[in-house]
C-alpha cells in the first residue's frame, strides 16, 4: 500500500462518500488511488475555489465533513478563498492539497507554494506529511479537529513522493489523543444555575441565536427553550433558518441590514442571551451599547469569543446543543414576558405585512423573494450569494423548516452556486434553490458544467439588475460621490450561456408574472433559471 | 503594563511560526520572546513578554490556547515569577577604562567573556531592568554589540505548569 492508497482508505475509514476535486500533477497518485474506489463519488469542479464551497455546501447540510482535494500550486492558492469562507462561518471541512516532492520543498521548483503557511490564519490547523507513515493519524485528527469544538477547515499538504512511498503498515488509530486539543462540551453547572436565575428575573428577554446552533444540532433544544420560557428570538445570518417565520416568538435577523423588529427587540431588551453567536460587527453594531444597557448571557463552544466582541455578564463555554440540554433540565422558569412580546409582535406583523415599492418594467427583489418562499417546499435548502439579493433574501423570504445558506462572515461573492451544488450532492431529494446577482453569478457560472455533468435539479433565481448592486448603493451616499466600477457592462446573454449548458430560462420582467414563473420554475425537472429584471437604484432600504 | 505568559507547546516544526503569526495578525504586540525545550523533549516552553491591558491579555491567552500544537498557557503573576534575561555586551576598552568597566562589573555581577587589546565581552544574566541598567552604565565607553535573549520565567514554589 502506498501513501496516496492509504489516504484513501484513511477517508473511508472516516465515512468519506464524496470529494470535490481538480486535477494536477502533484495529486495524480491520489486521483490513482480513488480511480479504484467505488464507495467514494468525485465532482469536478472548474475552479478550485468552488471545491472548497461545494465541500462547505455538504457540510452544512449533512452535518458530515466536506471534503475537497486539489494539486499544489495554483491549485491551492485557488482554493484559499474557499478555505477562508469556510473558516470565518465555521464549516467542517477537510482540504486536501499535492506538494511537490519532499526533498525539493523550499527551492521554489514549478508549483510549489507554502500552503500550509498561507492558510495559517486562516484554518483551524493544518499538516504537512512528512512521512508515509503518518497518513492515517493525520487524517484521522484532522477530521476530528474539523467536526469537533468549533468547527472549521484543516488543510492536509502532501508531497507526491509521500504520496508514493510505501507504508511499513496501514495502522488506523482507534482514538484521538491531542494534548493540546480539549474542547469543553458541558457547561458548568453553577454557570447554568446562574442563567436559570437570570432568565426568572428578566422581564424583556431576548434570545440572540447564530450558526452554532446549527453547527452544534441543537435546533430543536433551542425552540425547547425558547418556547418554554417565552422567550423571543432573533437570529443572525447564520442563524436565520432556525425558526419558521410564522413562529410566533422569531422576531426576524438582527444587524446593520437585518429586520426592523429584531433591532428593535434587540435595543429594548433587559436581557439578551446569545446562542452559538459570536457577536461580530455586523450583527451587533454597537456592543458597547448593549453591554451598558443590558445583561448578557454568552453560550458559545469557542472560549475566544467569550469577551472578544462583547463581555457576558454571564459566560457558558461548550457544546451548545449539551448547555441547552442542561439548561432545560433544570425547571427554567416562565419568564414574565406577555407585555414584551405583545410590543415585538405588533412591530413583526407591520414588518412582514410591508408593502414594497413596484416599478413597471421590473420586479422588486423583496417582492420576489416572498413570493418564491411561498411556494418552496417545506424543507427546501435556499443558498444565497452576497449583495442586494442576500439581503433581501436574508430579510424577507419566508422561512419554513429547510435550510439558508449563505457566506456571512466572509461575505464571499460566487458562494451560492457551489454551496448548492454541494448541498444537492449530499441532499439529493431535497429541493435546493440559489439565489443570486448578475455580479455573483458571474464569478461562479462556469460549474454550470458541473450541474450538467451531474445531471443536479437546481433551481437558480437571477436578480438582473446590471450592477453590483450593493456596492453601488454605497456609492451613493456620502462619503461617496456616485457609481463607479459598478455597471456590468459586458454581462453575456445569461438565457443564451444558459442554453449552452441545456438549462432552459424563464425572464420575468413585471411583478403580475411572478406567481404563474415561479409554478413554472419550480415544476421544471432538472435545473432552471429563472432571471427577474430588477431595477438599477433599487435600495436594500426601499 | 507588561505580562509575561508562559507557553507550553508541541516541540516540532512550524509552532513557532504559528504563534507569531497569532500575534501579528491579532494586532499584540510582542515585547519579547524566548523559546527553548523543556526537560520532556517533546515539549518546548515559550515565554512571552507582552505589554497591554488586562482584556487583551485575556484574548492572547485564549486565542493561544486554540492553537492545536499548544499545551498549556499561563499569564504568570508579577509579584510571583522569576524571571531572567541574559546579556552579551561588547564594550571598547583601553588601559585607561578597563578597570573602570571592571568595577561596573563587580557591582552588577557581570562576566567577562573575553578582551582584547581595544574591547571587552562582558556577560550578565539577571532581569530586565537591571539589564537596562547595566546597558546604561556601559553607554559612556562606547557599546559595539549587545546581544539579549529575552526573558524566560517560571512561577515561584512548588507548582508548575
Ligand atoms: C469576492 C467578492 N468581491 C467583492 C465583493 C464586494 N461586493 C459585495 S456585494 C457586491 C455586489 C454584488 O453584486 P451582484 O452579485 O450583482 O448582487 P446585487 O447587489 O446587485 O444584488 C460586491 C462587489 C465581495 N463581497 N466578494
Ligand atoms: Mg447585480
Amino acid at each position: 500500500m502506498n501513501g496516496a492508497q492509504a489516504l484513501i482508505e484513511s477517508l473511508k475509514r472516516e465515512q468519506v462518500e464524496q470529494i470535490f476535486g481538480y486535477a494536477g500533477a502533484t495529486i495524480c497518485p491520489a486521483a490513482d488511488a480513488l480511480k479504484d474506489t467505488p464507495e467514494i463519488a468525485y465532482t469536478l469542479v472548474r475552479t478550485e475555489q468552488n471545491a472548497g464551497h461545494m465541500a462547505s455546501g455538504y457540510a452544512r447540510v449533512s452535518g458530515k465533513v466536506g471534503v475537497c482535494m486539489v494539486t499544489s500550486g495554483p491549485g491551492a492558492t485557488n482554493l484559499i478563498t474557499g478555505i477562508a469562507t469556510a473558516y470565518m462561518d465555521s464549516i467542517p471541512i477537510v482540504a486536501i492539497t499535492g506538494q511537490v516532492p519532499s526533498h525539493l520543498l523550499g527551492r521554489d521548483i514549478f508549483q510549489e507554494v507554502d500552503i500550509t503557511g498561507a492558510v495559517a490564519p486562516f484554518s483551524k490547523h493544518s499538516y504537512l506529511v512528512k512521512h508515509v507513515n503518518d497518513i492515517p493519524r493525520i487524517v484521522r485528527e484532522a477530521f476530528h479537529i474539523a467536526s469537533t469544538g468549533r468547527p472549521g477547515p484543516v488543510l492536509i499538504d502532501i508531497p507526491i513522493d509521500i504520496q508514493q512511498a510505501q507504508l511499513k503498515k496501514f495502522e488506523w488509530p482507534e482514538t484521538v489523543n491531542i494534548r493540546g486539543y480539549k474542547p469543553s462540551v458541558k457547561g458548568n453547572d453553577l454557570q447554568i444555575k446562574r442563567v436559570a436565575a437570570t432568565i426568572a428575573k428578566a422581564k424583556q428577554p431576548l434570545i440572540c441565536a447564530g450558526g452554532g446552533v446549527w453547527l452544534a444540532d441543537a435546533r430543536e433544544e433551542l425552540l425547547e427553550l425558547a418556547e418554554r420560557a417565552h422567550i423571543p428570538v432573533v437570529k443572525t445570518m447564520m442563524g436565520i433558518s432556525l425558526m419558521p417565520t410564522d413562529h410566533p416568538l422569531n422576531m426576524g435577523m438582527i444587524g446593520a441590514h437585518g429586520n426592523h423588529c429584531a433591532n428593535q427587540a434587540l435595543a429594548k431588551s433587559d436581557l439578551l442571551i446569545m446562542v452559538g453567536t459570536r457577536a461580530a460587527d455586523r450583527a451587533i453594531t454597537s456592543p458597547d451599547e448593549i453591554q451598558r444597557r443590558m445583561a448578557t448571557i454568552h453560550i458559545d463552544v469557542d472560549p475566544a469569543e467569550i469577551g472578544k466582541n462583547m463581555q457576558a455578564a454571564v459566560p457558558l463555554v461548550g457544546n451548545v446543543k449539551v448547555i441547552l440540554r442542561q439548561l432545560l433540565d433544570l425547571d427554567i422558569p416562565v419568564s414574565d414576558s406577555a407585555d414584551w412580546l405583545a410590543k415585538l409582535r405588533d412591530y413583526r406583523k407591520a414588518e412582514l405585512g410591508r408593502v414594497f415599492p413596484q416599478r413597471p418594467g421590473s420586479v422588486f427583489p423583496g417582492t420576489a423573494v416572498r413570493r418564491l418562499g411561498a411556494k418552496l417546499d417545506d424543507d427546501a435548502v435556499v443558498c444565497v450569494d452576497v449583495g442586494q439579493n442576500q439581503i433581501f433574501t436574508c430579510k424577507y423570504l419566508p422561512q419554513k423548516h429547510g435550510r439558508l445558506l449563505t457566506s456571512g462572515g466572509l461575505g464571499t461573492m460566487g458562494y451560492a452556486l457551489p454551496a448548492a451544488i454541494g448541498a444537492k450532492t449530499a441532499l439529493p431529494d431535497r429541493q435546493t434553490i440559489v439565489v443570486c446577482g448578475d455580479g455573483s453569478f458571474q464569478m461562479s457560472m462556469n460549474e454550470l458544467a458541473a450541474i450538467k455533468a451531474g445531471n443536479l435539479d437546481i433551481k437558480i433565481l437571477l436578480f438582473r439588475n446590471h450592477t453590483l448592486g450593493l456596492v453601488h448603493q454605497i456609492q451613493q451616499t456620502p462619503p461617496y460621490h456616485g457609481p463607479f466600477g459598478v455597471d456590468l457592462d459586458g454581462s453575456p446573454d445569461f438565457e443564451t450561456i444558459a442554453s449552452a449548458y441545456g438549462i432552459p430560462t424563464i425572464t420575468v420582467t413585471e411583478e403580475d408574472q411572478l406567481d404563474e414563473s415561479i409554478d413554472h420554475f419550480l415544476a421544471h425537472k432538472g435545473c432552471c433559471l429563472m432571471i427577474c429584471q430588477v431595477h438599477p437604484s433599487v435600495s436594500t432600504t426601499d | 503594563m507588561k505580562q509575561t505568559i508562559s507557553v507550553l507547546v508541541e516541540n516540532q516544526a512550524g509552532v513557532l511560526n504559528r504563534i507569531t503569526g497569532l500575534f501579528s495578525r491579532r494586532a499584540f504586540n510582542i515585547e519579547s520572546l524566548a523559546v527553548g525545550v523543556t526537560d520532556d523533549p517533546t515539549v518546548s516552553r515559550i515565554t512571552i513578554i507582552v505589554d497591554s491591558g488586562n482584556n487583551m491579555v485575556e484574548q492572547v491567552e485564549k486565542q493561544l490556547n486554540k492553537l492545536i500544537e499548544v499545551i498549556k498557557v499561563r499569564t504568570l503573576e508579577e509579584t510571583n515569577l522569576i524571571g531572567r534575561e541574559l546579556m552579551i555586551l561588547k564594550v571598547n576598552a583601553n588601559n585607561k577604562t578597563r578597570q573602570d568597566i571592571m568595577t561596573i562589573c563587580e557591582i552588577m555581577g557581570a562576566k567577562v567573556d573575553d578582551i582584547s587589546p581595544t574591547s571587552m565581552t562582558l556577560e550578565l544574566s539577571a532581569e530586565p531592568d537591571r539589564l537596562d541598567t547595566f546597558q546604561a552604565m556601559m553607554r559612556p565607553f562606547s557599546i559595539l554589540e549587545v546581544a539579549r535573549t529575552g526573558v524566560i520565567a517560571v512561577q515561584k514554589g512548588g507548582g508548575k505548569i
